[in-house]
């Protein structure tokens, strides 16, 4: 089992998934399933600068969120990963198996592939790594999101 | 809130199924205590979604989680499968909060709990406990994995 005790979020690494130029940036901790993280997707991405998705699924929440992310980081694996990032949040309506082949030969994606990939295991550990990641780093809701490391934005709620 | 190393109070409530349940029942293994304010409420919800996520790494610790709000049986029901959640819901029901009263959790004027982490140890101690500065923020799991290392 993964240790999960507290430790600061962890910088941006070669292996993160990153969007824009810069040597600082947003670290954002997200769930494909969740419906804030889809609104606030839309402020984030228009940001200028460095940001770094990661995943954060909640499969009790939203049960697509597992196969949703696995799927962003299957289209990842043909260079698209914020395309599908992109593409799940703009219409979270449609998530089934159908919906996310049809999305993958929009973006001009080799179908055959994307299926493979995605039933690869290596997939869900990297989503999982990123999940632990924010669990360490004490994650408390989604979109989580922080800058040079610090934990800047969540969603405020009363109780 | 309880203090560690004082007797966990012991309790009987019932869960989500209407089944009685009993702190001293879990004698010889680690229990944490979820105190929670109630079932639906958004950040409750979030708590109890991410604590699911890591509840088999809390239970290869050895312990069992509970959690207790002043929420009946029924509703504990309907919150625990709208939430995909497994984890017993207990109803501090009637008296109202009578177990939350017990561990200090109660917010008299509000008429639920804080959220509060209460960590029982094999012998009926409290080993730990940790209450939020108030209800609209939640200790993320990385605390209890904190609290077990």
């Amino acid at each position: 089992m993964a240790d999960l005790s507290s430790a600061p979020v962890p910088p941006v690494g070669p292996d993160d998934h990153v969007r824009g130029e810069g040597e600082e940036g947003l670290i954002v901790y997200a769930d494909l399933g969740c419906p804030h993280c889809a609104s606030a997707w839309a402020e984030i991405a228009a940001r200028p600068g460095r940001i770094a998705f990661r995943h954060f699924p909640v499969a009790s929440k939203h049960p697509r969120a597992p196969a949703l992310h696995v799927a962003a980081e299957a289209a990842g694996a043909q260079g698209e990963f914020f395309a599908m990032v992109d593409s799940i949040y703009a219409d979270r309506g449609h998530v089934d198996d159908p919906h996310l082949w049809e999305r993958i030969e929009h973006l001009g994606l080799d179908l055959e592939r994307f299926e493979r990939d995605r039933r690869d295991p290596d997939l869900a550990t990297r989503v999982r790594r990123d999940f632990q990641s924010g669990i360490r780093a004490g994650v408390a809701g989604t979109p989580a999101v922080f800058d040079a490391c610090t934990l800047v934005a969540v969603r405020e709620r009363e109780f | 809130m309880i203090a560690a190393g004082t007797p966990a109070p012991d309790f009987t409530l019932r869960d989500q199924d209407g089944e009685e349940v009993s702190l001293s029942g879990y004698r010889g293994g680690k229990v944490l205590l979820v105190f929670y304010p109630m079932d639906f409420s958004p950040v409750c919800s979030d708590q109890l979604s991410i604590y699911q996520e890591v509840k088999p790494e809390i239970e290869a610790k050895g312990v069992t989680m509970l959690g207790i709000s002043v929420d009946h049986s029924y509703a504990h029901k309907a919150f625990q499968e709208k939430l995909g959640v497994d984890t017993p819901l207990l109803a501090d029901f009637e008296p109202k909060g009578a177990v939350a009263t017990a561990y200090g959790s109660y917010l008299d004027g509000l008429g639920f709990a804080n959220r509060t982490l209460v960590l029982v140890d094999e012998d009926g101690t409290v080993a730990w406990a940790y209450e939020s500065p108030n209800p609209g923020e939640f200790p993320g799991a990385n605390v209890i994995f904190d609290a077990l290392a």
